[in-house]
């Protein structure tokens, strides 16, 4: 069987590869494939996982009911409404609770994670000293660059006032961290996407031809 | 001879770089399909040639091995598999090599996902931890050793709520057996009874999550393993202590097998790693040169008139 | 009442998680436990109802033969048949002594899991390297300082993040030069500029998660009666 599916694995890989020359029929239908194969794994993870497993399990099988659990489930089936267009409209009651959920627990976590403790970071200890207290200036030098970076980067986000004299050369400044990092995310998104294709060669090298090991 | 032929071949690639310089810069760039043909060969045939380019260690891989083998044999270790097969490539030989060293060194793994695809990345890794013969040696029982909690849906809402007791979002493992029954996660309530949190995140919902609710709000102590695009994000954290250490694509994992003296699929993939870059750096100065000569001409045209 | 139930349920949820932060016990605790497993089991019926809307629309373009409908058949196929695999491994296992599980290595989900979902997701997604390596010889160019900037960093990242130009480097100095500049860029200014966007994150989800408490913002409620 394992030999049977590095073969579809393989056919399917070469299959997806042919739109690099066109636009074809194959490419089409493994795009269709890929599609039904992705809802249906979706599916079934969700279903055994969250709603059999916690649910089920949780709130009608248990020795120990937990009836709270009955509220997450007719939310749930409230939200499948969506499907009739007449009673479509029943389905805003649990986005909204997703929403309201995801707006409560983000307001505060958030903030402290992104803003509160980013700017600790960024103020304290900007003079970096060693064990035996004397400054290490090599950290030092890094961590002044980190607080201008910050500071100059927000001073370029702040559109509220007119980015003209000393402000607008701090913005200037900003612009180029900033620049810097949008090329530091190129340089890692052209290795992610890198790895992505040599994760592939290597299936069909190594696994499907046995020129690898 | 493999070998030999891949790197005759892409020695012949280089030098028709020169000519693809020529007419780009005479205004014919070359069609896509040619790019193409030299990113996937530039790729594949590094793969054919069995060579190991030395690598640094950086700071940020130095750092998390630091924390690691401070953890006493015992240490319960919560072990996030957030990745889905496209990320694999990078996060499997990391995840991988910390598993090999895990059952090593008596680390207790409990595992779980926050993505729905975690559980069976994580059940590939175990696999292919115990491949090796000298990782199998060592304690493995599924239960005992480690356990595979599987996927929960909620995202953050999982955190938050692993943070009062893990039994409340896993009531049972992978293999249904009940919480309280896995001979592991006795006396493991939730984030104070655990020592370390090791994840592998390639998006949304992974660090940045578990920094938010595991480490800010719970006072876990995280480490992280992340795609590269997904690394550069996480920098911040890394700067103000929020994580212990940081693995950032597959050089990251090249590194961390290399600091645990592991050779893996990441130090392998290396080498074609490399050129894939030369490849992408040398189209992007041919195309930069062609844009300075080009518009030289246009200017010195432009003049003339 | 359609507009202001929804507003009414928002609110109470936000509040429950952002006043929960500040006072873990109860009541607020165990409402943040309770809403926890409710979002937990809605966002799974949310996945069902995306499955159960690709079906419909599918049907209807097999219906209606609109462009691409013979396409629509496989969707369908493959829909349907990794569920029936899916729930067969499942059920299964469950009424098995001892019980597994649906994703057990060495089930027929598990054989889908590997060798259909894998290769697909994972070759589409491989693909990006080509695009990005051609649409760098395209349109990367090094118009102005701000981009001649973000061509440089790149380039030292890129070249130093894997030992590319290292091995330059080596044929003068042992010490891994653009290693640890690469390593320098990505803790230092990369920093600096990813948290500056941090923060600025931060403030605006702020202000737009209160907005969405308080009941000022309503369009994930929809418009009309």
């Amino acid at each position: 069987m394992e030999t049977v599916g590095i073969w579809c694995g393989a056919i399917l890989t070469l299959a997806i590869f042919s739109f690099l020359y066109k636009d074809n029929p194959v490419y089409k239908a493994c795009e269709a494939i890929f599609i039904g194969v992705s809802a249906g794994y979706y599916a079934i993870v969700y279903f055994f996982d969250s709603i059999y497993k916690k649910f089920w399990l949780g709130a009608v099988t248990a020795d120990q009911p937990e009836e709270w659990l009955f509220g997450g489930a007719i939310l749930g089936v409230l939200f499948l409404t969506r499907l009739f267009p007449k009673i479509s409209w029943v389905a805003r009651w649990p986005l909204a609770f997703i929403v309201g959920a995801t707006a409560g627990l983000y307001m505060v976590n958030y903030f402290v994670t992104n803003a509160m403790n980013q700017v600790a970071s960024t103020i304290t200890d900007v003079i970096a000293r060693g064990d035996a207290g004397d400054i290490n200036w090599i950290q030092s030098f890094g961590t002044l660059v980190i607080l201008v970076g910050v500071i100059t980067g927000l001073m370029y986000f702040f559109f509220s006032k007119e980015h003209k004299g000393a402000f607008g050369g701090g913005a200037k400044v900003g612009i180029w961290f900033l620049m810097v990092t949008f090329g530091a995310s190129f340089g890692y998104t052209v290795m992610s996407r890198m790895s992505l294709l040599i994760g592939r060669m290597d299936f069909l090298l190594g696994d499907w031809l046995g020129l690898i090991n | 001879m493999l070998n030999t032929i891949a790197t005759v071949i892409l020695l012949l690639m280089g030098l028709s770089l020169i000519y693809v310089l020529y007419l780009t810069i005479k205004g014919r760039p070359v069609e896509r399909r040619i790019v193409f043909l030299y990113i996937g060969f530039g790729v594949m045939l590094p793969l054919l040639m069995k060579m190991t380019p030395p690598l640094p260690i950086t700071s940020d891989v130095q750092r998390l091995y630091d924390h690691i083998i401070t953890l006493p044999p015992g240490s319960k270790v919560l072990c996030a598999f957030d990745y889905d097969p496209p990320s694999a490539p990078e996060l499997h030989p990391m995840a991988v090599a910390f598993v090999k060293y895990a059952f090593k060194h008596n680390l207790k793994l409990i595992i779980m996902g926050l993505w729905p695809q975690g559980p069976q990345q994580a059940n590939m890794a175990i696999a292919a931890a115990l491949e090796d013969p000298a990782v199998a040696l060592f304690p493995h029982e599924q239960g005992v050793d480690w356990v595979n909690l599987g996927f929960q849906s909620g995202n953050e809402f999982v955190i938050l709520s692993m943070g009062s007791e893990f039994k409340r979002m896993f009531p049972r493992d992978t293999r249904l057996i009940p919480y309280d029954s896995i001979a592991l996660l006795k006396n493991v309530v939730n984030f104070s009874n655990i020592d370390f949190i090791m994840n592998f995140g390639a998006g949304y919902p992974g660090t940045k999550e578990w920094v938010q609710i595991g480490v800010d709000r719970f006072k876990a102590k995280l480490g992280a393993g992340n795609t590269a695009v997904q690394a550069t994000e996480v920098y911040p954290y890394l700067s103000s202590g929020q994580i212990v250490g940081l693995l950032g694509g597959m050089s990251g994992a090249a590194e961390f097998e290399k600091v645990l003296g592991e050779k893996g699929k990441a130090t392998t993939f290396l080498l074609a790693q490399m050129f894939g870059h030369a490849t992408v750096m040398a189209f992007v100065i041919i195309g930069n040169v062609a844009f300075l000569v080009l518009g030289r001409k246009k200017k010195d045209a432009a003049g003339n008139n | 009442m359609r507009r202001e139930v929804p507003i009414l349920i928002t609110s109470i949820a936000g509040l429950v998680f952002a006043v929960s932060y500040f006072i873990p016990h109860n009541p607020f605790g165990k409402a943040e436990s309770i809403f926890g497993d409710w979002v937990s089991i809605v966002q799974a019926f949310a996945i069902w109802l995306g499955v159960l809307n690709l079906l419909k629309v599918t049907l209807e373009k097999i219906f209606r033969k609109s462009e691409g409908w013979p396409f629509s058949y496989l969707i369908i196929i493959s829909l349907v048949g990794t569920i029936l695999v899916g729930f067969y491994d499942g059920f299964t296992g469950i009424y098995a002594i001892p019980q597994t599980s649906y994703s057990d290595p060495g089930t027929h989900f598990d054989w889908v899991y590997k060798y259909f979902y894998s290769a697909l997701t994972s070759t589409m997604f491989s693909m990006l390297a080509f695009f990005v390596g051609s649409a760098s010889y395209r349109a990367f160019r090094a118009r102005n300082v701000q981009a001649t900037l973000l061509l440089i960093s790149g380039f030292l990242v890129m070249g130093g993040r894997v030992p590319l130009l290292d091995r330059i480097s080596a044929l003068f100095t042992d010490s891994p030069i653009f290693s640890n500049l690469a390593n320098w860029i990505m803790n230092y200014p990369n920093a600096a500029g990813q948290r500056a966007i941090l923060i600025g994150i931060a403030l605006g989800i702020m202000s737009s998660s209160l907005r969405v408490i308080l009941g000022i913002e309503r369009s994930h409620i929809g418009g009309g009666n």
